[in-house]
C-alpha cells in the first residue's frame, strides 16, 4: 500500500500476533509508521490497540512476527531497552508516581539520557552534580512547555486530571522520544480540553519533530489531526488510510461505528 | 448551625460507654494498679490516675468538638454529661468487682485496683465518688475547649510536660544528683516524682514559654525561612554544628546508663536507615531484614574472635569493612531470585529467608564454624587510640560515626538519580521499567545498600556485647525495625531517628512496665495507623522547581492547603 522508501518508515510491524491463552489479541497485524507522521489506531474496545501498545514497548512479547523501529529490530527487548530506544509512551488510565513530583515525574522520564552513577552522589562528584543541575534545569523549561510551570513541586496525585494527562506526556517526551504512543491523551475531557490536546500533540510533531502514533475514541481528535488511521477490531486489521478514505470505507462504518454512527461521524468531523 | 448547638444525648451515650470501657479494660488488664503507686507529682498526680482519667479527657474533648466554641451551654453540659456517662461502667465494674470474685477469669483485678478505683471508700460510697469525679473531668474539657486559643495550647504543654518530667523523674534525679549534688536533686525530685513546688514551677514555666511563643505573629521557622537566602544558610548551617555538638557531648550528659541505651538506639537507627532504603524509598517489602544484621554480627565475631571459633584474629577496625561487604553481599544474593517478586510474596520469601539464617546459625552443620546455641565468644572491643574502648559513652561515638555516615548516604541517593529511581520503583514498577530504569541494578542496590547498613549495625552490635548467640537474631528484630519505620514515618530519615528513639528508647526508659511493652507497641501502631499513617515525622516534599527563597505562587499553596486535608 505504502510505496515510500524504507527509511521513512519509523516502526514497522510485519505479522505481529499476540494470544493470550485460546485469545488473539493481535492477529497477523501489518502496520507501518511513516516519519514525522501522526498515525491513529482505532477500533472498538477489546479490538487489540492498547496490546499492540504494549507489544511495541516492550511490555508483552509477541508470539509472531517482527517489530522493527529505525530499521532495527525491536521485539523481544525488555522495555527498559526500548525506551533507550526513544520511544516513549502515556497510559490510557493516567500512570504518574503519584507520590513524587511533578518535576520528580519528568526527572524520571529523563532517565534514559541520564549516566551519572550512585557514588558520583555519595561523594558529591562535580559530573554527578553538573548532570543534575542541567536535568532540573531541563525538566523546569519541559514544565513550562507542557504549561505547568509553578505546579513542579506538587505531588503529581494533586494535580487536577487535565494537567496529570499534560503532566504524563511531559514526562514521555523527557526521553527526547522519536516515536511517541498516545493512548487516549483526550479520554475524560471535554470539547474544549480535547481541541486544546489536539493542538498540543500537533505542537509536538511540528515543533519537536516527534513521530505520534495514538490510540484514540474521540472522533473529533482521530479524524482532526491523523494523517493516517488503521483500524482494528478483534485483533484484525480491517482498513487502513487518510481520515476521509475511513469515513467512507462501508467495512468501517459497519463493523466499528454501526449504521446508525455513520451520519453522526459525519456532522462531527464537520465541525473540525 | 442549629443542629450542632443541641444536645445529642445518644452521642453522649455512646462517647462515655467507650470512654468507660477503655477505663474499665485498662483496670481490669492491671494497669492501674501497676501505676497506681507510681506518683508523677509527688502526694498529687499518679500514673495510675492519668492511665484512669486519660479516656474521658479524650473522648469528651472528641465530643465536644461538634460544638463551636462559644455555645458555652451545650459545650458544659455535653462534657458534664459526657464524663458522667464515662463512669456508668466504672462504677458497674467497682460494684461488680466488690460483690463477686472476678479474679477467677479476670487475675489482674486486684483488690488494690478497686481500691484506687474507689479511693479506698468502699464500692458504693466510691462509685459515687467515681461519678462525681469523672463528671468533674468531663466539666474539666469542657472548660479547657472554651478557652481562647492562645491558653489553649499552653496549658496542654505544661500539663503534658510536667507529666512527662514526673515519669521520667527517677532518671533525671540520678542525672542532676551526678551534677549538682543530692540536695540539688533532692530539692526538686522526692523518691521517684516530682514534688509539689518544682511540678508547679515547671508548670508556670513550660505555660510561660509556650504562652509568650505563642503571642509572635510568626513562629521561628517562619522567621527564618523570610531572611534572605545567604541569612538562611548560616542558621542552617548553625543548627547542623549546634546539632552535631550536642550529639558529641551526649554521654557526658548522659550518663553510663543511658548512653549504653543511646547506643541500642543507634544500632536500631542503622538497621532502620537500611531497612528504610529497602522499604521506604524502593518500596520492597522485606521481613528477613535480620538476616543481614546477623551475617554482619557473626563476620565480625569469627573474624575477630580470640576464642576457638576466631580466625584471622583481625582487629574491630579491619574487620568492619569486611562484616559490611559480606552483609551487602548477601543482599545482593538474596535480591536475584527475588527480583521478579512483588508485594506478599517478597515478604514471605524474605521472611523465610530471615529464618533460614538464624536457624542455620543454630544449626549443628555449621556448629564447628559459628558455634551453634553457644555463639561465638570473646569478640574484642574495638580498640582505639591504643586502649580499647570499655565504657559505653566511648562505644556511642562509634555508633554515632556509624549513623552519620549511614544518614549521610542515605540523604545524598534519596536526593539523587538513584533515589529517584527507587522511588519510581515503589510507585510502578511497570512505568519505571517503562521509563527506562533497569529494574535489576536498581533493586539489587536497594538490597544491597540496606544490607550493608544492617551489617554494619550487626558488626557494632558482635562488638558491644562481645558474644553473640543465635537467639539474637529472631523475627522480632525484623518487625521492630520495620515497626519503627511505620512510626516514623516511611521513606523519612529523621522518621527513623524518632522511630528508635519512640520503640527502642523509651521501653529502656520505662522499663518498670515492661510488662505491657507489646501492649504498648501494638496500642501505638494500631492508633498511629488510625491517626498519623504518614507517621511522627513523614518524608518532606523536595523542592526542585522554585526554591524555598523564590516567591511561591499562591497557585502552589492553594492545591497544597486542598491536599492537607
Amino acid at each position: 500500500m505504502m510505496t515510500e522508501a524504507n527509511n521513512n518508515i519509523i516502526l514497522r510491524s510485519s505479522q505481529v500476533t499476540k494470544r493470550f491463552g485460546g485469545l488473539v489479541a493481535v492477529s497477523e497485524f501489518d502496520f507501518e509508521v511513516p516519519s514525522d507522521s501522526i498515525v491513529s489506531i482505532i477500533g472498538p474496545n477489546g479490538a487489540g490497540k492498547t496490546t499492540y501498545f504494549n507489544c511495541v514497548t516492550g511490555f508483552y512479547a509477541i508470539d509472531e512476527g517482527e517489530i522493527s523501529f529505525e530499521g532495527e529490530r525491536i521485539d523481544g527487548l525488555s522495555p527498559d531497552h526500548i525506551a533507550h530506544h526513544h520511544i516513549s509512551r502515556t497510559y490510557q488510565n493516567i500512570r504518574l508516581f503519584a507520590n513524587m513530583t511533578a518535576i520528580e515525574n519528568l526527572l524520571v522520564g529523563m532517565e534514559p539520557r541520564l549516566r551519572s552513577h550512585w557514588y558520583g552522589a555519595v561523594l558529591g562528584l562535580p559530573g554527578t552534580k553538573a548532570e543534575e543541575d542541567s536535568a532540573i534545569e531541563e525538566a523546569r523549561q519541559l514544565l513550562h512547555f507542557v504549561g505547568l510551570a509553578g505546579k513542579g513541586d506538587l505531588l503529581a496525585k494533586n494535580l487536577p486530571y487535565g494537567d496529570q494527562r499534560r503532566l504524563e506526556i511531559g514526562r514521555a517526551i523527557a526521553n527526547q522520544p522519536r516515536l511517541l504512543l498516545l493512548d487516549e491523551p483526550t479520554a475524560g475531557m471535554n470539547p474544549q480540553e480535547s481541541a486544546d490536546t489536539m493542538h498540543f500533540i500537533r505542537r509536538l510533531r511540528d515543533e519537536l519533530g516527534i513521530t505520534i502514533l495514538l490510540i484514540e475514541h474521540d472522533m473529533r481528535v482521530v479524524m482532526g489531526i491523523s494523517e493516517r488511521v488503521t483500524v482494528l477490531d478483534y485483533g484484525v486489521k480491517i482498513a487502513e488510510g487518510t481520515p476521509e478514505q475511513i469515513q467512507r470505507n462501508t467495512q468501517v462504518i459497519e463493523a466499528y461505528l454501526g449504521r446508525g454512527a455513520a451520519s453522526g461521524l459525519h456532522t462531527a468531523t464537520d465541525q473540525v | 448551625m442549629d443542629n450542632s448547638s443541641k444536645l445529642d444525648l445518644r452521642q453522649i451515650i455512646r462517647s462515655g460507654l467507650i470512654a468507660g470501657l477503655l477505663t474499665v479494660i485498662v483496670s481490669a488488664i492491671g494497669l492501674v494498679d501497676l501505676f497506681g503507686q507510681r506518683a508523677l507529682v509527688a502526694n498529687l498526680v499518679t500514673m495510675g490516675q492519668v492511665i484512669i482519667y486519660t479516656p474521658v479527657l479524650l473522648i469528651t474533648y472528641l465530643a465536644i468538638r461538634e460544638f463551636e466554641r462559644h455555645d458555652y451551654g451545650p459545650v458544659i453540659l455535653t462534657g458534664a454529661l459526657t464524663g458522667i456517662a464515662s463512669s456508668v461502667l466504672v462504677a458497674g465494674f467497682i460494684l461488680l468487682a466488690s460483690s463477686f470474685n472476678l479474679r477467677e477469669f479476670l487475675p489482674n483485678v486486684s483488690p488494690a485496683t478497686i481500691e484506687l478505683l474507689s479511693f479506698g471508700q468502699g464500692a458504693s460510697l466510691g462509685s459515687l465518688l467515681q461519678v462525681a469525679a469523672m463528671g468533674t473531668m468531663g466539666l474539666v474539657t469542657a472548660l479547657y475547649y472554651m478557652l481562647p486559643d492562645r491558653f489553649q495550647r499552653p496549658l496542654f504543654n505544661a500539663v503534658l510536660w510536667t507529666l512527662v518530667v514526673g515519669l521520667f523523674s527517677e532518671i533525671l534525679s540520678n542525672r542532676l544528683r551526678d551534677f549538682f549534688g543530692s540536695a540539688f536533686s533532692r530539692l526538686i525530685f522526692t523518691g521517684k516524682a516530682l514534688n509539689g513546688i518544682s511540678a508547679a514551677i515547671l508548670f508556670l514555666l513550660i505555660g510561660g514559654v509556650t504562652f509568650a511563643l505563642g503571642r509572635r505573629d510568626q513562629t521561628i521557622r517562619e522567621q527564618i525561612a523570610s531572611l534572605p537566602p545567604n541569612q538562611q544558610r548560616i542558621y542552617r548551617i548553625g543548627a547542623v554544628v549546634a546539632g552535631i555538638a550536642l550529639l558529641l557531648v551526649l554521654p557526658a550528659l548522659l550518663g553510663t546508663y543511658l548512653s549504653e541505651v543511646m547506643n541500642n538506639v543507634g544500632i536500631y537507627i542503622l538497621m532502620g536507615l537500611g531497612l528504610n532504603i529497602v522499604v521506604g524509598f524502593a518500596g520492597l517489602l522485606d521481613l528477613g531484614y535480620v538476616a543481614f544484621f546477623a551475617i554482619g554480627a557473626y563476620s565480625m565475631a569469627i573474624l575477630t574472635s580470640q576464642g576457638p571459633l576466631g580466625i584471622g584474629g583481625l582487629t574491630f577496625w579491619t574487620a568492619l569493612p569486611f562484616s559490611v561487604l559480606m552483609a551487602a553481599i548477601a543482599g545482593v544474593v538474596l535480591g536475584v531470585p527475588v527480583l521478579r517478586m512483588r508485594g506478599d510474596y517478597l515478604a514471605i520469601v524474605t521472611l523465610g529467608f530471615g529464618e533460614i539464617i538464624r536457624i542455620l546459625a543454630l544449626s549443628d552443620m555449621l556448629k564447628p564454624y559459628i558455634g551453634g546455641a553457644q555463639g561465638v565468644l570473646q569478640i574484642p572491643k574495638p580498640p582505639f587510640l591504643g586502649g580499647a574502648l570499655v565504657q559505653p559513652g566511648q562505644f556511642y561515638y562509634i555508633v554515632l560515626a556509624g549513623c552519620l555516615l549511614a544518614w549521610f548516604v542515605s540523604w545524598r541517593l534519596s536526593e539523587a538519580r538513584l533515589g529517584r529511581q527507587w522511588m519510581a520503583l515503589r510507585e510502578d514498577e511497570d512505568v519505571a521499567e517503562a521509563m527506562g530504569i533497569r529494574l535489576v541494578a536498581t533493586k539489587l542496590l536497594a538490597f544491597g545498600f540496606g544490607a550493608a547498613f544492617s551489617g554494619l549495625a550487626g558488626a557494632l552490635f558482635a562488638s558491644k556485647l562481645t558474644s553473640i548467640f543465635p537467639h539474637s537474631f529472631k523475627l522480632e528484630i525484623s518487625i521492630n525495625v520495620l515497626s519503627l519505620i511505620i512510626i516514623g514515618g516511611m521513606g523519612s530519615l529523621p522518621g527513623v531517628v524518632v522511630g528508635a528513639l519512640i520503640l527502642v528508647g523509651l521501653p529502656e526508659l520505662l522499663r518498670e512496665f515492661a510488662e505491657y511493652r507489646l501492649l504498648m507497641y501494638g496500642a501505638l501502631l494500631v492508633v498511629m495507623m488510625l491517626a498519623k499513617p504518614e507517621g511522627f515525622w513523614p518524608s518532606a516534599v523536595r523542592r526542585r522547581e522554585l526554591h524555598a527563597d523564590e516567591q511561591i505562587e499562591g497557585a502552589i499553596q492553594s492545591s497544597l492547603a486542598e491536599s492537607g486535608d
